[in-house]
């Protein structure tokens, strides 16, 4: 009846002498798995605009109906999103707006980390979404 | 002139001791967190200060921010005393510990003795403070008219009964030895080394006093009035701010005294393990012994589960009151044989 509690106080002993295996969370952090999905980033071409054409297909497709693109055409007749409006709040990171678009525009992001204290700061446009680029190299 | 000698010395004792233990109170929750923590291979508290070592303070100043309330069903007086009671207690059983030796002061005869009031039934003194202690608990849960607060201070008195009787009986061995109540005379009679201490001549009683001075402090795995997960905190459930911050300093500082105690009875007090080391003066070394006495008891917390209500009952009745009752019996009988 007593070896088993002194075996318990042995045991509980050797645990406070091991190392903590805590991640202090601000200082350290774990890194997002291989297919996180986290915010969504635009990749640039070569002149460091949208590759997006606007074609319209992850708005039909997001199940949350966050995106809304209102398509432009410039001179060379080529299309663009005159307004590129993804709604953060809304959306719910299933991935299917970087399945569908056909010319590889829109990107599943890494990042994790965004509080804020208001609502408009969470409605990304264009060019928010090309600077998610450089948190996802 | 004398008596005002007497009176300023008593006083800075007081002051001196009260703030020490105070302090100790506050940093023994610190060490409390942070044991657990490591038990459970986690850090606990290190974001205020170095440490965490400013989180005692942190939490004083939270408690003592946060609302005060009186539930409406209570009964309102006794709702509001008993804290204090438990804290009282607590505090004033330390009065007569001897947590050193005497020391005379540079330039005068006048010499300081290291314990606040030295009576003669010490011994007595100390476990009848600690029994007024539970009343806080048995009285604040009663009082506040929660039927967890009631179950928890039922339990409470259950419990103060069943293991005041085997603590009371564990210590007569030793005051079968050493002839006195009074705690210096205690300590005194163990001087010289290690090996004059009580816990060699009483390892036994030792066991069945820690035992039950766990009991007696509410600690798991006796934590009956307590319970978080039945009771949901039981007998302190309806206090909150600075009430719940008494009890919870109560709790603490009767730890702190429950172990002295036990150093004084069993592990020789103040007393150098070795007479070698006599130069070193007897506080540090009271403090060393409470010290290691209080990292039992965080350390089996971390170890052991709680014990169900009708076990905890059988085995303070049908186990450790015969077996104290044994222990007094051999030692009796050893103490007579040899004349």
């Amino acid at each position: 009846m007593i070896i088993p509690l002194l075996k318990g106080l042995a045991f509980t002993l050797g645990r406070f002498f091991s190392r903590p295996i805590t991640i202090q969370y601000p200082e350290e952090k774990v890194p997002p798995a291989k297919r996180w999905r986290g915010i969504q980033y635009f990749e640039k071409d070569e002149q460091g605009k949208t590759k997006c054409v606007a074609c319209g297909l992850c708005m039909a497709v997001c199940p949350s109906q966050c995106i809304h693109i209102v398509t432009a055409e410039d001179e060379n007749g080529k299309r663009y999103p005159l307004t590129y409006e993804l709604d953060a709040m809304r959306c719910i990171f299933c991935g299917y707006c970087e399945e569908a678009c056909p010319v590889n525009a829109i990107f599943m992001g890494k990042t994790y980390e965004w509080v804020g204290r208001e609502r408009a700061p969470f409605l990304m446009n264009t060019e928010e979404l090309l600077e998610q680029k450089k948190y996802n190299p | 002139m004398q008596v005002l000698y007497l009176l300023i010395e008593t006083i800075v004792k007081c002051v001196v001791v009260f703030a020490c233990l105070m302090l100790s109170v506050a940093y023994l929750t610190w060490l409390e967190r942070k044991v657990l923590g490591h038990i459970q291979i986690r850090f606990g508290p290190n974001r205020c200060g170095p440490f965490g070592l400013l989180q005692p303070f942190s939490d004083g100043i939270k408690a003592f921010f946060k609302e005060d309330l009186v539930p409406g069903n209570s009964d309102k007086a006794i709702f509001v005393i008993s804290p204090m009671i438990a804290i009282i207690a607590a505090i004033s059983m330390f009065a007569v510990i001897p947590f050193g030796d005497q020391f005379t002061i540079p330039g005068t005869d006048w010499v300081v003795k290291l314990r606040i009031a030295d009576i003669d039934i010490g011994l007595l003194y100390v476990f009848g403070i600690a029994s007024l202690g539970e009343f806080g608990i048995v009285l604040g849960g009663w009082s506040s008219g929660n039927k967890y607060g009631l179950t928890g201070s039922l339990r409470a008195a259950a419990q103060m009964i069943s293991y005041e009787v085997a603590l009371g009986l564990s210590i007569v061995g030793v005051i079968i030895l050493s002839q006195s109540l009074r705690l210096s005379e205690i300590v005194a009679l163990q001087a010289g080394g290690f090996w004059h201490w009580n816990i060699l001549y009483q390892p036994a009683a030792f066991v069945f006093f820690i035992i039950c001075a766990l009991a007696e402090i509410n600690r798991t795995p006796f934590d009956m009035p307590e319970s978080e997960s039945e009771l949901a905190c039981g007998f302190n459930i309806e206090y909150s701010s600075m009430k719940f911050a008494l009890f919870f300093m109560a709790e603490y500082a009767h730890m702190i005294t429950v172990a002295s105690v036990a150093v004084t009875l069993f592990l020789g007090g103040w007393q150098a393990p070795l007479p070698q080391l006599d130069f070193i003066p007897g506080v540090f070394w009271f403090a060393v012994k409470v010290f290691v006495l209080i990292f039992f008891f965080i350390w089996q917390r971390g170890t052991f589960p709680r014990l169900r209500y009708d076990q905890i009952m059988k085995f303070g009745w049908k186990v450790l009151f015969e077996l104290t009752l044994v222990n007094i019996f051999i030692t009796a009988l050893i103490v007579l044989l040899k004349g």
